[in-house]
């Protein structure tokens, strides 16, 4: 069974907001399956998100927006989608914006990221996020020998060549962005950058606030300083997320 | 060098009495509670056998004070009391990095179970619906049916 276009979108807490985001991608006229993975919620979120025309995954416990990725990937995997669309719940993506990561997909790309800086009108966020952001973009660059401007960006497409890729084990269960992007690199993956448009966030809680800004950074210099060394997950098969048992 | 040890050895002050029996009776309470838990259920054997043998060897050094007594002239300590300290400080931290290494494990393995149950639950919602979708022509047909076979058992 080959099917086309999945549209996996994490969420966690946003019964106020997955409803119209659904709608609104639905709307975009690309004949898109909608994937909400809804992270343990204990709000309404599975239910809004099934009401507004989505296929929901419930995780049964909260596991962290990687997990939730990869979880989404996964299922795109099992049910042999071509290509796959990430967007996050919290009214950020502008699905408006959808069309232009197909179209680099269809252009050969395989890992596409759309950038809120490309676009030249981001919106505005804290002093320590945009420095975490730029020194991340400055050594997404440098690794992967082309531009990159927002490498921590959830709105994304993947070729099924990426999804490939994605699917093991070692996916990062939490902050995935950079590390992937350079790990896309070394799997001999096309990368590509589109501008978006990005918008404030309607709601609810960012995973980059507080403390957790100084986290994120340890850990991505940690993760990206082990990458050329570190040994890869081992795949035991009862582990495997994304081989049908 | 055997020389300097044995002189070393001169120099540590010996276990005092009362420092080897609370290192008995700590011995023996990790014992106790050790067996009390695993009766309760709440410690698996696997996890039981590294507490037992550490009060085996608390007991071993309490009892046999030269061992104690080398091992602090081997480390450069005056007293055994710190020996047995710095051992035990040693010891939990390993304890520490190797729980923690089994936690790691643990979380990856809880992660991808939930995943999988998260998936499945999808999967078997699909086939229901599926299924559903199948069964409605079915259904369909046999509610069309039923006011007939009615008529037929009122007759």
């Amino acid at each position: 069974m080959s099917k086309t276009t999945a549209l996996i979108i994490p969420a966690y807490r946003e019964a106020e907001r997955v409803g119209a985001v659904v709608r609104s991608a639905l709307a975009q006229g690309l004949g898109l399956d909608v994937i909400v993975v809804d992270d343990g919620s204990p709000d309404e979120t599975a239910q809004a998100a099934r009401a507004a025309g989505a296929t929901v995954i419930s995780h049964p416990y909260n596991l962290g927006y990687g997990c939730a990725l990869h979880t989404g990937y996964c299922h795109a995997w099992r049910q042999g989608y071509e290509r796959l669309l990430q967007m996050d719940a919290d009214g950020q993506h502008d699905p408006a914006m959808l069309p232009r990561l197909v179209d680099a997909l269809d252009r050969g790309a395989d890992v596409v990221l759309g950038s809120r800086y490309l676009a030249g009108d981001a919106p505005p966020t804290s002093f320590a996020k945009r420095t975490a952001t730029k020194m991340f973009a400055s050594i997404a660059s440098r690794w992967t020998g082309m531009r990159i401007t927002d490498p921590t960006s959830g709105f994304q497409g993947l070729s099924r060549r990426a999804l490939e890729c994605v699917v093991n084990d070692g996916f990062p269960e939490d902050y995935p962005d950079t590390d992937v992007l350079v790990q896309h690199h070394r799997a001999g993956l096309k990368l590509a950058e589109v501008p978006v448009r990005m918008h404030i966030r309607q709601g609810g809680l960012s995973m980059h606030r507080g403390a957790r800004i100084a986290y994120y950074g340890y850990k991505m210099l940690l993760t990206l300083m082990l990458l050329p060394i570190r040994r890869p997950t081992p795949l035991r098969a009862r582990d495997t997320v994304a081989r049908w048992s | 060098m055997i020389a300097d040890l044995a002189h070393a050895v001169a120099d540590v002050a010996p276990l005092l009495d009362r420092q080897r029996y609370v290192a008995l009776g700590v011995a023996a309470a990790v014992v106790v509670v050790v067996f009390e838990l695993m009766r309760r259920r709440k410690l698996r054997e696997e996890y039981s056998w590294v507490w037992v043998a550490t009060a085996a060897f608390v007991a071993v050094l309490a009892l046999e004070g030269n061992v104690l007594t080398a091992i602090s002239a081997f480390v450069g300590s005056s007293s055994p009391v710190w020996t047995l300290f710095f051992g035990a400080m040693v010891f939990l931290l390993a304890l520490a990095l190797q729980f923690s290494v089994r936690l790691s494990r643990l979380t990856h393995r809880h992660r991808t179970l939930g995943q999988r149950v998260a998936l499945l639950e999808a999967e078997i919602q699909r086939l229901r619906e599926q299924d559903a979708g199948e069964r409605a022509p079915e259904r369909r047909a046999g509610e069309r049916a039923t006011p007939n076979r009615a008529r037929d058992i009122v007759a």
